[in-house]
């Protein structure tokens, strides 16, 4: 089964857990003036769940079919392209996202961008260091200063 | 109008508003020329740095012309480098490559230039007459119609998806419309399918869904395939084009500009469409010898698709400003930056705020002049920025992205939502579903459902579907543009296999 079938699938299901929250658990706990009213909350919702469903099942059941089009990537071979480096990218972003808080932003994107490049295979750190340290300095004073949006600098148990 | 126009140039002549078409247009292009970073991408970045203004025209403005500079970028590396950066300007390498390669890349520059400016500035002229006409008819519009008219814009987009795709742009349109049921409803005070988590309550943030859906995606795309930057080392120059030349590409302009304009007018068809068919006319209608030079550098099918993208750009305008309802995901992305202003596009917003449905006009004319005049002279020395390492771009590209998503809503669950967000789509990407009708959906899903329940509280059910003839043609409109092309497919297909028509 090709990868948009699969993906068909998986959006059924979640379309088919939408569609059982809309119908079975929504309307429980409505109040009762509300019950006199033509929409309730879970209206919409409903005709919702019940178009979707209908759509995934014609792309899963190959009603309408495509013509083979040249991918820009070609995704039964992944492990050819730089997945490694894609994935170490993605994983450097959850860290940043929950180092944020913590560690403060201006050491957080330093780190980011420094690791980032290094896993893209940048090695001149001569060039690669301040330039990171500049832009995290350089966004964070746009962001606090120029926007005036709060955003923790230094770590936490630093203070501040 | 002529009011209006006054008070247009009166709002986009201020200092700040300059200087924000100025840096617009420059942002634009400089991102814009870099393959693999749409429009989409680049206005969603923005966003943030736009909403902070606080001011709606200068956002506007400022986003606007990064819309228009990254259409222009776009075309600039489709001729130096064959690698176009955005697929509006895909047919301009058809022509400006062959051009750039036999040493021609300046004078294919300059036709760029002139076609995109001739096209833009046609464009805002057409919009300045349909779109208030337009708008002065959306007036009588009822909340019932409202509500099939995004029904018929949102299944158009459907439909224009192209063969093979037209239940998969619906399922993505349909997936975009649930997630905007997520959170609390404006008209029920009442958390739906949230699940119990708390960062859920006010639904998914329209940015963090903007870019996990286009540029995370994009910036993966380029990390796992890079793409050769490195064009020849050639110089730039003899920027000049004849007379002769002049002659023969301004009837072409002409006519695409009108073209491009209208497509651009239809939802889902925007620039990319207009660009390619505007090249196919022209090579249709060329004589038989210059049909020859097509795609071997012919300056005609250079500026073809070059006014006509330009023109397509300005033509999606007319729908989102005069009945609030986005063509492509480049407007629903403005749309989205619009309502984050409390300003609600639409009928309403050439009578409540003049200022900003014509100072938008206003700035698209200047706009256009600004890429004219600051674009010609620099290309040289803009197409540098081909040479910036990706080692750099990457990382920068990636924590743009996650900043926009953290500024906007200061929490950071938002950035664990946007990398997830950003893996889905990138695999929906790999299998080919298209994201724009997504977030499309997601941007008008929330209107849909407040006229919708609107409609049903008048009506008390859901009979104002039958009772009210214009709104029953709207949704009539709607399915058949959603049930035509399967079926079209279909009798081809059957045709094709040798069975008789059963007419």
């Amino acid at each position: 089964m090709a990868l948009d079938r699969w993906i068909a699938l998986i959006l059924l299901g979640v379309c088919l857990a939408y569609g059982y929250a809309a119908w079975f658990t929504m309307d429980a706990n409505l109040a009762p003036f509300m019950r006199r009213n033509p929409i309730w909350p879970s209206t919409f919702p409903k005709v919702l769940s019940v178009l979707a469903i209908i759509t995934t099942l014609i792309v899963l059941l190959g009603f309408e079919k495509s013509e083979a089009k040249e991918a820009e990537i070609d995704y039964r071979r992944l492990a050819d392209y730089h997945l490694v480096q894609a994935l170490v990218l993605l994983a450097l972003m959850v860290i940043y996202a929950l180092c944020l808080r913590p560690l403060g932003f201006l050491f957080s994107t330093s780190a980011f961008l420094i690791l980032g490049s290094y896993t893209l295979g940048e090695r001149k750190w001569h060039v690669l260091v301040p330039i990171a340290l500049i832009a995290a300095i350089g966004v964070w004073y746009l962001v606090q200063q120029v926007l005036g949006i709060y955003m923790r600098p230094l770590p936490g148990f630093v203070g501040v | 109008m002529l009011e209006g126009i006054l008070i247009g140039l009166q709002t986009a002549f201020s200092l700040q508003n300059l200087l924000m078409v100025i840096a617009g247009c420059l942002i634009g292009t400089f991102i814009g020329m870099l393959p693999g970073l749409g429009p989409m991408s680049i206005i969603a970045i923005m966003i943030p740095v736009a909403i902070s203004m606080g001011d709606p025209s200068a956002a506007l403005i400022l986003l606007a012309g990064v819309y228009y500079g990254a259409i222009f970028g776009g075309s600039t590396s489709s001729i130096l480098l064959n690698a176009p950066g955005v697929a509006g300007t895909v047919a301009s390498s058809f022509d400006g490559y062959p051009m750039a390669q036999k040493g021609k890349a300046g004078k294919a520059l300059t036709i760029a230039a002139i076609a995109s400016f001739a096209g833009g500035t046609i464009g805002a002229i057409l919009l300045m007459v349909f779109a208030p006409a337009l708008s002065s008819v959306a007036l009588i519009f009822h909340s019932a119609e409202y509500f099939a008219l995004m029904v018929v814009g949102l299944s158009a987009i459907a439909a224009f998806a192209g063969t093979g795709q037209v239940a998969k742009a619906m399922i993505m349109t349909l997936l975009g419309l649930i997630m905007a049921t997520v959170g609390e409803g404006a008209l029920f005070n009442m958390p739906r399918f949230t699940m119990g988590i708390m960062d859920l309550q006010s639904g998914f943030g329209f940015i963090t869904l903007a870019m996990a859906m286009f540029a995370l995606p994009e910036a993966l795309f380029l990390v796992l395939k890079p793409k050769n930057l490195q064009g020849e080392e050639g110089e730039i120059k003899d920027l000049r084009i004849t007379r002769a030349e002049a002659k023969a590409i301004a009837p072409v302009i002409g006519r695409q500009s009108l073209q491009g304009f209208f497509i651009g007018v239809l939802p889902g068809a925007g620039a990319t469409i207009a660009s390619f068919l505007g090249y196919a006319v022209e090579r249709n209608i060329a004589p038989k010898d210059e049909q020859e030079e097509f795609g071997k550098g012919s300056i005609k099918g250079l500026a073809a698709p070059e006014s006509a993208n330009n023109a397509a750009c300005t033509g999606s305008f007319v729908p989102l400003l005069t009945l609030g309802i986005p063509g492509s995901g480049t407007t629903a992305i403005l749309l989205g930056a619009l309502i984050a202003l409390n300003v609600t596009p639409g009928p309403r917003l050439m009578i409540d705020e003049p200022q900003i449905f014509w100072a938008v006009i206003m700035s698209m004319f200047i706009g256009n002049l600004v890429l004219l005049i600051l674009n010609l002279p620099l290309i040289p020395y803009i197409a540098k920025i081909l040479s910036v390492p990706r080692n750099y771009l990457i990382p920068f590209i990636l924590f743009f992205t996650l900043m926009g998503a953290y500024i906007g809503q200061n929490n950071a669950t938002e950035l664990l939502l946007l990398v997830g967000f950003g893996i889905c789509a990138t695999a929906l990407k790999f299998a080919d579903y298209p994201l724009a009708p997504l977030l499309i959906g997601f941007i008008l899903g929330g209107m849909m459902e407040d006229n919708f329940s609107r409609a049903m509280q008048l009506y008390d059910g859901i009979g104002f579907i039958w009772e009210r003839p214009m709104t029953l043609g709207l949704l009539v409109i709607a399915t058949i543009l959603v049930v035509l092309p399967s079926y079209r497919a279909r009798r081809a297909k059957a045709r094709a296999e040798g069975v008789a028509e059963g007419d």
